[in-house]
Protein backbone atom coordinates (compact mmCIF):
# COMPACT_ATOMS: atom_id res chain seq x y z
CA UNK A 1 0.00 0.00 0.00
CA UNK A 2 3.06 1.77 -0.45
CA UNK A 3 2.33 2.92 -3.90
CA UNK A 4 0.53 6.16 -3.85
CA UNK A 5 2.57 7.79 -1.32
CA UNK A 6 3.98 11.46 -1.71
CA UNK A 7 6.83 12.66 0.92
CA UNK A 8 8.46 16.08 1.45
CA UNK A 9 11.42 16.16 3.54
CA UNK A 10 13.10 18.52 4.62
CA UNK A 11 11.74 21.17 1.44
CA UNK A 12 13.13 24.32 1.46
CA UNK A 13 12.11 26.50 -1.77
CA UNK A 14 13.12 29.86 -2.36
CA UNK A 15 11.88 32.19 -5.43
CA UNK A 16 14.34 34.06 -8.29
CA UNK A 17 13.83 37.26 -6.38
CA UNK A 18 14.86 35.65 -2.66
CA UNK A 19 11.68 35.17 -1.09
CA UNK A 20 11.51 32.23 1.36
CA UNK A 21 7.92 30.34 0.36
CA UNK A 22 9.04 27.01 1.93
CA UNK A 23 11.47 26.42 4.83
CA UNK A 24 11.86 22.56 5.83
CA UNK A 25 8.94 20.92 5.18
CA UNK A 26 8.39 17.10 6.15
CA UNK A 27 5.36 15.12 5.81
CA UNK A 28 4.18 12.02 4.43
CA UNK A 29 0.88 11.30 2.86
CA UNK A 30 0.15 7.40 2.35
CA UNK A 31 -2.09 5.77 -0.21
CA UNK A 32 -5.70 6.99 -0.48
CA UNK A 33 -5.29 9.61 2.01
CA UNK A 34 -6.92 12.68 1.72
CA UNK A 35 -5.32 15.85 2.90
CA UNK A 36 -6.69 19.48 3.42
CA UNK A 37 -3.78 21.96 3.33
CA UNK A 38 -4.61 25.15 5.22
CA UNK A 39 -3.07 28.43 6.12
CA UNK A 40 -3.37 32.19 5.84
CA UNK A 41 -3.01 34.32 2.37
CA UNK A 42 0.70 33.30 1.09
CA UNK A 43 1.43 30.81 3.13
CA UNK A 44 3.55 28.52 0.77
CA UNK A 45 0.07 26.36 -0.01
CA UNK A 46 0.05 27.09 -4.06
CA UNK A 47 3.96 26.87 -3.89
CA UNK A 48 3.85 23.38 -1.94
CA UNK A 49 1.36 21.82 -4.97
CA UNK A 50 3.37 23.33 -7.54
CA UNK A 51 6.06 21.08 -6.48
CA UNK A 52 4.13 17.96 -6.87
CA UNK A 53 4.36 17.82 -10.05
CA UNK A 54 8.11 19.21 -10.70
CA UNK A 55 7.14 22.38 -11.80
CA UNK A 56 8.99 23.98 -9.22
CA UNK A 57 12.16 21.84 -7.79
CA UNK A 58 13.10 22.20 -4.16
CA UNK A 59 16.29 24.59 -3.68
CA UNK A 60 17.20 21.85 -0.88
CA UNK A 61 15.21 18.64 0.68
CA UNK A 62 13.49 15.70 -1.94
CA UNK A 63 10.09 14.86 -3.02
CA UNK A 64 8.75 11.51 -3.31
CA UNK A 65 6.08 10.49 -5.64
CA UNK A 66 5.31 6.67 -5.22
CA UNK A 67 8.45 5.61 -5.63
CA UNK A 68 10.33 8.07 -7.42
CA UNK A 69 12.30 10.57 -6.10
CA UNK A 70 11.65 14.06 -8.22
CA UNK A 71 14.46 15.04 -10.61
CA UNK A 72 14.24 16.52 -14.18
CA UNK A 73 14.38 13.01 -15.11
CA UNK A 74 11.35 11.65 -13.76
CA UNK A 75 9.49 15.25 -13.83
CA UNK A 76 7.29 13.56 -17.06
CA UNK A 77 6.59 10.48 -15.59
CA UNK A 78 5.49 12.55 -12.16
CA UNK A 79 3.73 14.66 -13.81
CA UNK A 80 0.99 11.59 -14.82
CA UNK A 81 0.95 10.63 -11.62
CA UNK A 82 -0.35 13.36 -10.14
CA UNK A 83 -3.09 15.44 -11.48
CA UNK A 84 -3.33 19.31 -10.36
CA UNK A 85 -6.36 21.33 -11.06
CA UNK A 86 -4.91 24.62 -10.73
CA UNK A 87 -7.14 27.50 -9.05
CA UNK A 88 -8.13 29.87 -12.40
CA UNK A 89 -10.27 27.31 -14.82
CA UNK A 90 -9.16 30.26 -17.24
CA UNK A 91 -5.39 29.34 -16.67
CA UNK A 92 -6.41 25.57 -17.33
CA UNK A 93 -8.62 25.24 -19.88
CA UNK A 94 -6.38 26.51 -23.21
CA UNK A 95 -7.72 24.20 -26.07
CA UNK A 96 -10.66 26.11 -28.33
CA UNK A 97 -13.11 23.74 -27.44
CA UNK A 98 -14.18 21.64 -24.20
CA UNK A 99 -13.91 18.30 -25.89
CA UNK A 100 -10.09 19.24 -27.08
CA UNK A 101 -9.22 20.05 -23.68
CA UNK A 102 -10.47 17.52 -22.45
CA UNK A 103 -8.61 15.75 -25.06
CA UNK A 104 -5.71 17.05 -24.37
CA UNK A 105 -3.94 15.23 -21.62
CA UNK A 106 -4.86 11.54 -22.70
CA UNK A 107 -3.67 12.45 -26.23
CA UNK A 108 -0.68 13.69 -24.69
CA UNK A 109 0.00 9.95 -22.52
CA UNK A 110 0.09 8.50 -26.47
CA UNK A 111 -3.27 6.87 -25.76
CA UNK A 112 -5.36 5.67 -29.71
CA UNK A 113 -8.60 7.51 -30.58
CA UNK A 114 -10.93 5.04 -29.33
CA UNK A 115 -9.08 4.72 -26.20
CA UNK A 116 -9.06 9.02 -25.76
CA UNK A 117 -12.92 9.44 -26.98
CA UNK A 118 -14.00 6.51 -24.08
CA UNK A 119 -11.33 8.49 -21.55
CA UNK A 120 -12.99 11.91 -22.46
CA UNK A 121 -16.84 10.52 -22.68
CA UNK A 122 -15.72 8.93 -18.74
CA UNK A 123 -14.74 12.42 -17.75
CA UNK A 124 -17.05 14.65 -19.23
CA UNK A 125 -19.77 12.17 -17.39
CA UNK A 126 -17.83 12.44 -14.25
CA UNK A 127 -19.05 16.28 -13.92
CA UNK A 128 -21.78 16.14 -15.97
CA UNK A 129 -20.43 18.30 -18.67
CA UNK A 130 -21.55 15.98 -22.00
CA UNK A 131 -23.81 18.74 -23.21
CA UNK A 132 -21.24 21.70 -23.56
CA UNK A 133 -18.39 19.57 -24.65
CA UNK A 134 -18.47 21.36 -28.42
CA UNK A 135 -18.73 25.22 -26.83
CA UNK A 136 -15.37 26.68 -26.56
CA UNK A 137 -14.23 27.91 -23.07
CA UNK A 138 -15.53 31.34 -23.15
CA UNK A 139 -19.10 31.00 -23.40
CA UNK A 140 -19.08 28.73 -20.28
CA UNK A 141 -20.12 29.94 -16.64
CA UNK A 142 -17.47 29.91 -14.12
CA UNK A 143 -19.01 26.69 -12.42
CA UNK A 144 -18.57 24.61 -15.73
CA UNK A 145 -15.19 26.13 -16.71
CA UNK A 146 -14.13 24.26 -13.10
CA UNK A 147 -16.44 21.27 -13.99
CA UNK A 148 -14.11 20.69 -17.21
CA UNK A 149 -10.90 21.65 -15.62
CA UNK A 150 -11.63 18.69 -13.51
CA UNK A 151 -12.36 16.63 -15.95
CA UNK A 152 -9.68 17.36 -18.31
CA UNK A 153 -7.48 16.05 -14.94
CA UNK A 154 -9.54 13.48 -14.38
CA UNK A 155 -8.97 11.99 -18.02
CA UNK A 156 -5.42 11.47 -17.18
CA UNK A 157 -6.87 9.15 -14.75
CA UNK A 158 -3.92 10.36 -12.05
CA UNK A 159 -3.21 8.27 -8.72
CA UNK A 160 -2.92 11.63 -6.57
CA UNK A 161 -5.08 14.52 -6.93
CA UNK A 162 -4.52 17.92 -6.26
CA UNK A 163 -6.48 20.78 -6.07
CA UNK A 164 -5.97 24.37 -5.41
CA UNK A 165 -9.32 26.15 -4.13
CA UNK A 166 -11.17 24.03 -6.09
CA UNK A 167 -14.43 25.27 -5.00
CA UNK A 168 -13.76 29.10 -4.98
CA UNK A 169 -16.00 30.46 -7.46
CA UNK A 170 -18.48 27.92 -7.69
CA UNK A 171 -22.39 28.10 -6.64
CA UNK A 172 -23.70 26.70 -3.47
CA UNK A 173 -24.99 22.95 -5.64
CA UNK A 174 -21.80 22.93 -7.47
CA UNK A 175 -19.62 23.18 -4.64
CA UNK A 176 -21.78 20.21 -3.40
CA UNK A 177 -21.73 18.56 -6.42
CA UNK A 178 -17.83 18.85 -6.34
CA UNK A 179 -17.67 17.61 -2.55
CA UNK A 180 -19.69 14.60 -3.81
CA UNK A 181 -17.68 13.53 -6.25
CA UNK A 182 -13.98 14.36 -4.46
CA UNK A 183 -15.55 11.80 -2.11
CA UNK A 184 -15.85 9.40 -4.86
CA UNK A 185 -12.53 9.27 -6.03
CA UNK A 186 -10.80 6.63 -4.42
CA UNK A 187 -6.63 7.46 -4.74
CA UNK A 188 -4.91 9.90 -2.48
CA UNK A 189 -5.98 13.79 -2.83
CA UNK A 190 -4.39 16.79 -1.39
CA UNK A 191 -7.05 19.82 -1.22
CA UNK A 192 -5.56 23.05 -0.58
CA UNK A 193 -8.06 25.60 0.20
CA UNK A 194 -9.91 28.41 3.18
CA UNK A 195 -12.79 26.44 2.37
CA UNK A 196 -12.48 24.68 5.94
CA UNK A 197 -16.29 23.14 5.69
CA UNK A 198 -15.37 21.60 2.47
CA UNK A 199 -11.94 20.03 3.97
CA UNK A 200 -14.04 19.07 6.91
CA UNK A 201 -16.33 17.13 4.35
CA UNK A 202 -13.58 15.49 2.36
CA UNK A 203 -10.57 14.97 4.10
CA UNK A 204 -9.90 13.05 7.10
CA UNK A 205 -6.04 14.58 8.07
CA UNK A 206 -5.16 18.41 7.75
CA UNK A 207 -1.63 20.20 7.22
CA UNK A 208 -1.64 23.65 8.51
CA UNK A 209 1.34 25.84 7.25
CA UNK A 210 2.61 29.15 8.29
CA UNK A 211 4.86 31.29 6.13
CA UNK A 212 6.66 28.14 4.85
CA UNK A 213 6.84 25.60 7.83
CA UNK A 214 4.55 23.14 8.82
CA UNK A 215 2.50 24.07 12.32
CA UNK A 216 0.43 21.72 12.52
CA UNK A 217 -0.33 17.88 11.32
CA UNK A 218 -3.29 16.03 12.46
CA UNK A 219 -6.83 14.75 12.13
CA UNK A 220 -8.96 17.15 10.76
CA UNK A 221 -11.80 16.73 13.50
CA UNK A 222 -8.44 17.99 15.76
CA UNK A 223 -7.16 20.86 13.79
CA UNK A 224 -10.37 22.55 12.61
CA UNK A 225 -11.65 22.59 16.02
CA UNK A 226 -8.81 24.25 17.15
CA UNK A 227 -10.07 27.69 17.34
CA UNK A 228 -6.84 29.34 18.78
CA UNK A 229 -4.47 27.74 16.09
CA UNK A 230 -6.77 28.67 13.55
CA UNK A 231 -7.12 31.85 14.54
CA UNK A 232 -3.38 32.31 14.51
CA UNK A 233 -3.42 31.41 10.88
CA UNK A 234 -6.32 33.88 9.92
CA UNK A 235 -8.48 31.37 9.75
CA UNK A 236 -12.01 30.83 11.61
CA UNK A 237 -13.73 27.64 12.78
CA UNK A 238 -15.64 26.30 9.94
CA UNK A 239 -19.13 27.31 10.04
CA UNK A 240 -20.55 24.05 10.47
CA UNK A 241 -18.72 24.35 13.67
CA UNK A 242 -19.92 27.88 14.49
CA UNK A 243 -23.63 27.25 14.80
CA UNK A 244 -23.32 24.81 17.77
CA UNK B 1 -19.50 52.29 -29.31
CA UNK B 2 -18.40 51.50 -25.71
CA UNK B 3 -15.82 48.40 -24.77
CA UNK B 4 -18.57 45.93 -23.36
CA UNK B 5 -20.62 46.02 -26.37
CA UNK B 6 -17.56 45.46 -28.28
CA UNK B 7 -16.45 42.54 -26.68
CA UNK B 8 -19.86 40.69 -26.70
CA UNK B 9 -19.58 41.65 -30.32
CA UNK B 10 -16.95 39.36 -30.87
CA UNK B 11 -18.33 36.77 -29.31
CA UNK B 12 -20.94 36.37 -31.46
CA UNK B 13 -19.43 35.14 -34.49
CA UNK B 14 -18.75 32.23 -32.44
CA UNK B 15 -22.83 31.78 -32.14
CA UNK B 16 -23.29 32.02 -35.78
CA UNK B 17 -21.29 28.84 -36.48
CA UNK B 18 -23.13 27.33 -34.14
CA UNK B 19 -26.17 26.71 -36.77
CA UNK B 20 -26.94 23.68 -38.55
CA UNK B 21 -27.26 24.51 -42.40
CA UNK B 22 -25.96 23.04 -45.79
CA UNK B 23 -22.66 25.21 -45.64
CA UNK B 24 -21.61 24.53 -42.00
CA UNK B 25 -21.85 21.29 -42.45
CA UNK B 26 -19.26 21.00 -45.19
CA UNK B 27 -16.16 19.94 -44.20
CA UNK B 28 -13.73 22.77 -42.90
CA UNK B 29 -11.26 21.53 -45.53
CA UNK B 30 -13.49 21.62 -48.21
CA UNK B 31 -14.76 25.23 -47.47
CA UNK B 32 -10.72 26.29 -46.53
CA UNK B 33 -9.66 25.11 -50.02
CA UNK B 34 -12.72 26.75 -51.98
CA UNK B 35 -12.06 30.12 -49.74
CA UNK B 36 -7.81 30.13 -50.56
CA UNK B 37 -8.80 29.37 -53.89
CA UNK B 38 -11.21 32.13 -54.39
CA UNK B 39 -9.04 34.61 -52.49
CA UNK B 40 -6.38 34.08 -54.94
CA UNK B 41 -8.18 33.63 -58.09
CA UNK B 42 -9.59 37.39 -57.29
CA UNK B 43 -6.36 38.35 -56.48
CA UNK B 44 -5.32 37.88 -59.33
CA UNK B 45 -7.06 40.05 -61.87
CA UNK B 46 -5.08 43.22 -63.19
CA UNK B 47 -5.51 46.43 -61.66
CA UNK B 48 -7.74 48.06 -63.91
CA UNK B 49 -10.16 45.34 -63.39
CA UNK B 50 -14.13 45.94 -62.55
CA UNK B 51 -16.45 43.46 -65.06
CA UNK B 52 -14.81 40.46 -64.19
CA UNK B 53 -14.90 41.10 -60.99
CA UNK B 54 -18.24 41.89 -60.37
CA UNK B 55 -19.93 38.17 -60.94
CA UNK B 56 -17.26 36.74 -58.45
CA UNK B 57 -20.11 38.51 -55.80
CA UNK B 58 -21.99 35.48 -56.41
CA UNK B 59 -20.15 33.48 -53.74
CA UNK B 60 -20.17 35.13 -50.80
CA UNK B 61 -23.90 35.87 -51.16
CA UNK B 62 -24.64 32.73 -52.01
CA UNK B 63 -22.51 31.23 -48.58
CA UNK B 64 -24.42 34.01 -46.60
CA UNK B 65 -27.75 33.23 -47.97
CA UNK B 66 -27.06 29.44 -47.59
CA UNK B 67 -25.45 29.94 -44.27
CA UNK B 68 -27.87 31.92 -42.72
CA UNK B 69 -25.45 34.29 -41.61
CA UNK B 70 -26.86 38.02 -41.43
CA UNK B 71 -25.49 40.35 -44.06
CA UNK B 72 -25.51 43.42 -41.88
CA UNK B 73 -23.34 41.48 -39.31
CA UNK B 74 -20.76 41.06 -42.19
CA UNK B 75 -21.32 44.41 -44.09
CA UNK B 76 -20.52 46.06 -40.77
CA UNK B 77 -17.12 44.07 -40.19
CA UNK B 78 -16.43 44.84 -44.38
CA UNK B 79 -17.22 48.43 -43.01
CA UNK B 80 -14.86 48.19 -39.78
CA UNK B 81 -11.61 47.22 -41.33
CA UNK B 82 -12.14 48.99 -44.48
CA UNK B 83 -10.15 52.02 -43.94
CA UNK B 84 -7.05 49.98 -44.53
CA UNK B 85 -8.03 49.12 -48.19
CA UNK B 86 -9.30 52.75 -48.61
CA UNK B 87 -5.88 54.15 -47.39
CA UNK B 88 -4.01 51.71 -50.25
CA UNK B 89 -5.71 53.10 -52.71
CA UNK B 90 -6.68 56.85 -51.69
CA UNK B 91 -3.73 57.87 -53.58
CA UNK B 92 -4.29 55.61 -57.18
CA UNK B 93 -6.53 58.92 -58.68
CA UNK B 94 -3.90 61.03 -57.79
CA UNK B 95 -0.85 58.98 -59.39
CA UNK B 96 -2.27 57.45 -61.88
CA UNK B 97 -3.23 60.18 -64.64
CA UNK B 98 -3.96 58.02 -67.72
CA UNK B 99 -7.14 57.57 -68.94
CA UNK B 100 -9.45 55.01 -70.03
CA UNK B 101 -12.67 55.54 -72.68
CA UNK B 102 -15.34 53.37 -71.70
CA UNK B 103 -18.55 53.38 -74.20
CA UNK B 104 -16.83 56.58 -75.40
CA UNK B 105 -16.08 57.93 -71.73
CA UNK B 106 -12.91 59.47 -70.51
CA UNK B 107 -12.37 58.10 -67.29
CA UNK B 108 -9.53 58.54 -65.34
CA UNK B 109 -7.95 54.99 -64.75
CA UNK B 110 -6.94 56.37 -61.34
CA UNK B 111 -10.31 55.69 -60.32
CA UNK B 112 -10.94 52.45 -61.69
CA UNK B 113 -7.46 51.03 -59.90
CA UNK B 114 -9.28 52.93 -56.66
CA UNK B 115 -12.30 50.85 -56.98
CA UNK B 116 -10.97 47.62 -58.24
CA UNK B 117 -9.57 47.51 -55.20
CA UNK B 118 -11.95 47.68 -53.02
CA UNK B 119 -14.08 45.56 -54.84
CA UNK B 120 -11.41 43.26 -54.49
CA UNK B 121 -11.20 43.58 -50.85
CA UNK B 122 -14.68 43.89 -50.09
CA UNK B 123 -14.81 39.75 -51.84
CA UNK B 124 -11.50 38.57 -49.95
CA UNK B 125 -12.87 39.94 -46.39
CA UNK B 126 -16.50 38.82 -46.93
CA UNK B 127 -15.74 35.55 -47.62
CA UNK B 128 -12.62 35.02 -44.93
CA UNK B 129 -15.37 36.57 -42.25
CA UNK B 130 -18.18 33.82 -43.98
CA UNK B 131 -15.34 31.13 -43.45
CA UNK B 132 -15.22 31.40 -40.21
CA UNK B 133 -18.48 32.33 -39.37
CA UNK B 134 -19.41 28.70 -40.95
CA UNK B 135 -16.79 26.85 -39.72
CA UNK B 136 -16.00 28.73 -36.73
CA UNK B 137 -12.57 29.62 -35.83
CA UNK B 138 -11.38 26.26 -34.11
CA UNK B 139 -12.69 24.77 -37.15
CA UNK B 140 -10.59 26.38 -39.68
CA UNK B 141 -7.25 25.54 -37.17
CA UNK B 142 -8.27 21.95 -37.43
CA UNK B 143 -8.59 22.00 -40.93
CA UNK B 144 -5.56 23.66 -41.37
CA UNK B 145 -3.30 21.13 -39.03
CA UNK B 146 -5.03 18.41 -41.07
CA UNK B 147 -3.94 20.03 -44.52
CA UNK B 148 -0.49 20.15 -43.50
CA UNK B 149 0.57 23.44 -41.96
CA UNK B 150 3.04 22.78 -38.84
CA UNK B 151 1.64 22.14 -35.53
CA UNK B 152 3.28 24.82 -33.91
CA UNK B 153 1.73 27.77 -36.10
CA UNK B 154 -1.77 26.15 -35.61
CA UNK B 155 -1.78 26.18 -32.22
CA UNK B 156 -0.33 29.63 -31.70
CA UNK B 157 -3.55 30.47 -33.81
CA UNK B 158 -5.53 28.56 -31.44
CA UNK B 159 -4.43 30.06 -28.52
CA UNK B 160 -4.65 33.31 -30.01
CA UNK B 161 -7.98 33.07 -30.53
CA UNK B 162 -8.98 31.20 -26.97
CA UNK B 163 -6.97 34.07 -25.15
CA UNK B 164 -8.13 37.54 -27.23
CA UNK B 165 -11.51 36.48 -25.52
CA UNK B 166 -9.81 36.22 -21.51
CA UNK B 167 -7.68 39.06 -22.44
CA UNK B 168 -10.56 41.51 -23.48
CA UNK B 169 -12.43 40.65 -20.59
CA UNK B 170 -9.50 41.35 -17.90
CA UNK B 171 -8.99 44.91 -19.93
CA UNK B 172 -13.09 44.97 -19.72
CA UNK B 173 -12.26 44.72 -15.65
CA UNK B 174 -10.15 47.31 -15.94
CA UNK B 175 -11.38 49.28 -17.97
CA UNK B 176 -14.91 49.29 -15.56
CA UNK B 177 -12.86 49.86 -12.64
CA UNK B 178 -11.64 52.73 -14.12
CA UNK B 179 -15.20 54.39 -15.24
CA UNK B 180 -16.39 53.53 -11.66
CA UNK B 181 -13.61 55.69 -9.76
CA UNK B 182 -13.50 58.47 -12.22
CA UNK B 183 -17.02 59.98 -11.64
CA UNK B 184 -17.29 61.46 -15.42
CA UNK B 185 -13.97 62.46 -15.43
CA UNK B 186 -13.43 59.88 -17.99
CA UNK B 187 -9.75 59.34 -16.57
CA UNK B 188 -9.10 59.41 -20.19
CA UNK B 189 -5.43 61.15 -19.74
CA UNK B 190 -2.02 59.61 -21.40
CA UNK B 191 -0.87 58.49 -17.81
CA UNK B 192 -3.65 56.14 -17.07
CA UNK B 193 -3.80 54.52 -20.04
CA UNK B 194 -0.09 53.45 -20.01
CA UNK B 195 -0.61 52.33 -16.72
CA UNK B 196 -3.33 50.18 -17.92
CA UNK B 197 -1.42 49.28 -20.66
CA UNK B 198 1.75 48.13 -18.25
CA UNK B 199 -0.54 46.03 -15.79
CA UNK B 200 -2.18 44.26 -18.59
CA UNK B 201 0.93 43.40 -19.98
CA UNK B 202 2.10 42.74 -16.61
CA UNK B 203 -0.78 39.99 -15.89
CA UNK B 204 -0.60 38.57 -19.17
CA UNK B 205 2.93 37.34 -18.22
CA UNK B 206 1.83 36.13 -14.82
CA UNK B 207 -1.09 34.27 -16.99
CA UNK B 208 0.94 33.11 -19.72
CA UNK B 209 3.12 31.24 -16.94
CA UNK B 210 0.45 29.54 -15.32
CA UNK B 211 -1.07 28.36 -18.29
CA UNK B 212 2.56 26.84 -19.51
CA UNK B 213 2.37 25.43 -16.29
CA UNK B 214 -1.07 23.72 -16.40
CA UNK B 215 -0.20 22.50 -19.98
CA UNK B 216 3.30 20.68 -18.61
CA UNK B 217 0.94 19.13 -15.81
CA UNK B 218 -0.87 17.09 -18.46
CA UNK B 219 1.89 15.82 -19.99
CA UNK B 220 2.47 18.75 -22.76
CA UNK B 221 6.19 17.81 -24.42
CA UNK B 222 6.40 20.27 -26.88
CA UNK B 223 3.37 18.78 -29.26
CA UNK B 224 -0.17 19.87 -29.65
CA UNK B 225 -2.00 16.53 -30.52
CA UNK B 226 -4.90 16.59 -31.98
CA UNK B 227 -8.09 14.47 -32.71
CA UNK B 228 -9.41 13.31 -35.83
CA UNK B 229 -12.99 15.28 -35.89
CA UNK B 230 -13.73 14.89 -39.66
CA UNK B 231 -14.06 12.82 -42.81
CA UNK B 232 -14.61 13.88 -46.39
CA UNK B 233 -18.02 13.07 -47.97
CA UNK B 234 -18.86 12.78 -51.42
CA UNK B 235 -21.01 16.29 -50.70
CA UNK B 236 -17.44 18.09 -49.77
CA UNK B 237 -15.48 16.86 -52.62
CA UNK B 238 -18.47 17.95 -55.07
CA UNK B 239 -18.63 21.18 -53.53
CA UNK B 240 -14.99 21.88 -53.69
CA UNK B 241 -14.33 20.66 -57.33
CA UNK B 242 -17.56 22.90 -58.32
CA UNK B 243 -16.10 25.70 -57.06
CA UNK B 244 -12.74 25.19 -58.90
CA UNK B 245 -14.75 24.59 -61.76
CA UNK B 246 -17.14 28.10 -61.31
CA UNK B 247 -14.24 29.94 -60.47
CA UNK B 248 -11.93 29.15 -63.50
CA UNK B 249 -14.72 29.79 -65.52
CA UNK B 250 -15.23 33.40 -64.05
CA UNK B 251 -12.15 33.83 -64.14
CA UNK B 252 -10.88 33.34 -68.34
CA UNK B 253 -14.05 33.96 -69.84
CA UNK B 254 -15.52 37.01 -69.77
CA UNK B 255 -19.25 36.07 -67.97
CA UNK B 256 -20.50 39.17 -67.26
CA UNK B 257 -20.44 40.14 -71.18
CA UNK B 258 -21.49 37.07 -72.08
CA UNK B 259 -24.78 37.34 -69.72
CA UNK B 260 -25.02 41.01 -71.21
CA UNK B 261 -25.32 39.36 -74.80
CA UNK B 262 -27.78 37.10 -73.72
CA UNK B 263 -30.05 39.08 -72.40
CA UNK B 264 -29.54 41.68 -75.30
CA UNK B 265 -30.69 38.89 -77.64
CA UNK B 266 -33.85 37.98 -75.53
CA UNK B 267 -34.73 41.25 -75.41
CA UNK B 268 -34.58 42.48 -78.94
Amino acid sequence: MSHHIVEFKKVSFRYPDGTEALRDISFRITHGESVGIIGANGAGKSTLLLHMNGYLMPTSGTVNIGDLFLTRQTQQEIRRKVGIVFQNPDDQLFMPTVYEDVAFGPLNLGLDETAVRERVEYALNLVSGVEIKNKPPHHLSCGQKSAVAIAAVMAVEPDILAMDEPAANLDPRSRRLLINLLKTFEHSKIIASHDLDLIMDVCHRCIVIKEGIVIADGLVTDILTNKKLLEDNNLELPLSLQRC
Amino acid sequence: MNFDEQYYNIGFIDQLSYKDTFVHRLDPRAKLIATLFFLFTVISFSKYEINGLLPFFLFPVLLMSMGEIPFMFILRKVILVSPFAVFIGIFNPLLDSGQVMINGLAISAGWISFFSILIKFTLTVSTALLLIATTSFPGVCHALRQLGLPSIFVSQLSFLYRYIFVLMEETMRIVRARNMRSYGEKGKDMKTFIRIVGILFIRTIERAERIYNAMLSRGFQGDMPTLKRFHIKTGDIVFTLSMLIFLYVFRFYPVTETVGRFVQGVLS
